[in-house]
């Protein structure tokens, strides 16, 4: 392609916080309309903002995550502009000094940095509900007030796929480090890709379009890929591209121009006289990077290393924490890491996907693996009652040890039992028998087939096969 | 004679962002204010601060915080208690275009 792509991106979080930023109002999803308000998210004159240590410590953990630096003083601001879902006409928010500065993000394996220009932490706005053919449109304000995290990139990203890595990064990152619930399709992580074009060697940035409403990884992809497509056409006809803000149209899978809130952005940043600045020594900055946990990329590294798994094994099973500190709880029991891989990417994975099942709440647990990897490797059960087995675990709790007893799926690998069973077997087929005796290696295999239907595939197969070549 | 520093287009700008709506004699009014409190600064300015700090805020004290702990909110029938027009537990106002 002709030219560059350059896109810098703005994601708004909702923190994880039980109260809301400045007052004590729940912030618990789906409760009636204004059922979670008072004088002070309303903006009543008046009312006082006090401001929720947990948002704080929120932001200094991403910003710790996210390599950037932490302002040792920081301050609030009044971002003033008219429209109903923000009753104060002024949302609280940080211009100067925000609280994490010149930060990082590697994705693609560590081959592309993507810098992270701030963050900093923000009330949420109320939510409208519009309703076809009425002349008015309703305000909930129960999320009004809520503590929202506003993280910048640099224009550093340069396609649809590196947008697409980095939005998977930034949210198993906001996950493993318990800030945001990452949900993109109920809005709690919203994403704001800016995307222009310029020619290769350009130094002035071209004319750039914002989008809104992705509400999944896949739409930050289609969504930039489709802005992409439209800005090269116009500019290859000789047009030129209006700066602009575009709904990503799920259904028709294009962008769409919206109208502009406000003729132009002129928000009057002023400092917020209500709040008194926010100094973080070293003690709560120490305390906050002593409770880090192990961030996604440095986990795949060390699954790679210290497991010896596969690059897309360590990718899959780091994606979130809860699957990871799975893994290296099963791995302290059971040494087959590779196998462990397999059981936790194929049964676990599927089980959850089809149930809609966190892990939490299924009824899986390492020591439940780990006892059936070891039945298998002894031997007392094959593959296919394992899978059985660990299906009937996720769902009851039911250890493997007594389900192998109730269904009676333990292997025959008792020699006397499986001897009388095989003589009964050669003894039927004496002309399957003569022909492997004649050189005939295939017809092993029918014999073996015959003693597994006659044990209703409990019987230990390697047993079989040593046992049938001994009596031949 | 006063150096217009403020236009009064840009006060009826500033009028419009908040929603006011001004009357001729208004915007005539407040543009000569405008321009006393820029000349007042103006004066202000006339002092070296190159040496002192930016205060951010007249207060000294710093990290006025509280835990995260959820209290009762308003009675619904108290939070819409001064909406203009409200509906099915809603505040109702024109119609927005997205
Ligand atoms: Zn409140």
């Amino acid at each position: 392609m002709k030219y560059e792509v350059v896109i810098g991106m703005e994601i708004h979080a909702q923190l994880l916080t039980k109260s809301k930023l400045f007052c004590g109002c729940s912030t618990e999803f789906g409760a009636e309309p204004n059922s979670q308000c008072c004088p002070i998210c309303l903006g009543f004159p008046g009312s006082l903002p006090v401001m929720n240590r947990k948002a704080v410590d929120h932001i200094i953990t991403t910003a710790l995550a996210l390599n950037c630096t932490v302002a040792r003083e920081s301050i609030f601001a009044r971002k003033n502009y008219f429209y109903p879902d923000l009753p104060k006409a002024y949302q609280i928010s940080q211009d100067d000094q925000p609280l994490g500065e010149r930060g990082y993000l590697d994705i693609m394996d560590g081959s592309r940095r993507i810098k992270i220009r701030r963050i900093h932490l923000e009330e949420d706005a109320g939510k409208l509900v519009h309703i076809e053919g009425e002349p008015f449109s309703l305000v909930d304000y129960n999320r009004g007030g809520a503590s929202l995290m506003e993280i910048v990139t640099e224009p550093d990203i340069r396609s649809a796929e590196e947008a697409a890595a980095y939005i998977t990064e930034l949210r198993s990152i906001l996950r493993y480090i318990g800030v945001c619930d990452g949900n993109m399709e109920e809005g709690s992580l919203r994403c704001e890709p800016n995307i222009s074009l310029r020619l290769h060697g350009a130094k002035e940035f071209g004319v750039k379009a914002e989008l809104k409403n992705i509400n999944s990884i896949r739409a930050v992809q289609r969504g930039v890929a489709y802005e992409i497509e439209r800005q090269s056409q116009i500019l290859d006809e000789g047009g030129t591209v209006i700066q602009e803000t575009r709904r990503w149209d799920e259904a028709s899978g294009t962008t769409i121009s919206m109208r502009s809130k406000e003729e132009a952005h002129d928000y009057r940043y002023f400092s917020e006289a209500d709040l008194v600045r926010v100094v973080v020594d070293d003690a709560w900055l120490n305390r906050m990077a002593a409770a880090l946990p192990e961030l996604p990329q440095a986990r795949r590294e060390r699954f790679i290393a210290a497991y010896g798994l596969p690059a897309y094994d360590a990718g899959v099973l780091t994606e979130s924490k809860e699957i990871g500190d799975f893994f290296d709880k099963v791995a302290a029991i059971s040494h087959d890491y590779k196998v462990v891989s397999n059981w936790i990417m194929g049964e676990l994975m599927r089980l959850l996907n089809e149930t809609g099942q966190s892990l939490e709440q299924s009824h899986m647990t390492p020591e439940v693996l780990a006892e059936i990897i070891a039945l298998v490797d002894k031997g007392t059960i094959n593959l296919k009652s394992a899978k059985e087995v660990f299906e009937e675990s996720f769902h009851t709790g039911k250890t493997p040890s007594k389900i192998v007893a109730d269904r009676g799926m333990a292997q025959i690998s008792d020699e006397a039992a499986l001897s009388g069973i095989i003589e009964g077997v050669i003894a039927a087929n004496s002309k399957v028998a003569e022909d492997f005796r004649a050189g005939k290696e295939a017809a092993l295999g029918f014999l073996v087939g015959q003693v597994m239907k006659e044990t209703r595939g409990q019987a230990n197969p390697a047993m079989v096969n040593k046992l049938l070549r001994e009596k031949l | 004679m006063m150096t217009m520093k403020v236009s009064r287009k840009e006060v009826e700008h500033v009028a419009f962002l908040s929603r006011l709506a001004l009357s001729e004699r208004e915007a005539e009014e407040f543009t000569r204010q405008f321009n006393q409190i820029f000349k007042q600064f103006e004066k202000l300015n006339e002092l070296d601060t190159s040496q002192v700090e930016p205060t951010s805020h007249v207060l000294q004290m710093q990290n006025v915080l509280r835990q995260d702990s959820v209290r009762s909110s308003l009675p619904i029938d108290e939070v819409l208690a001064n909406a203009p027009d409200r509906e099915d537990g809603y505040f109702s106002v024109p119609r927005i275009m997205e």
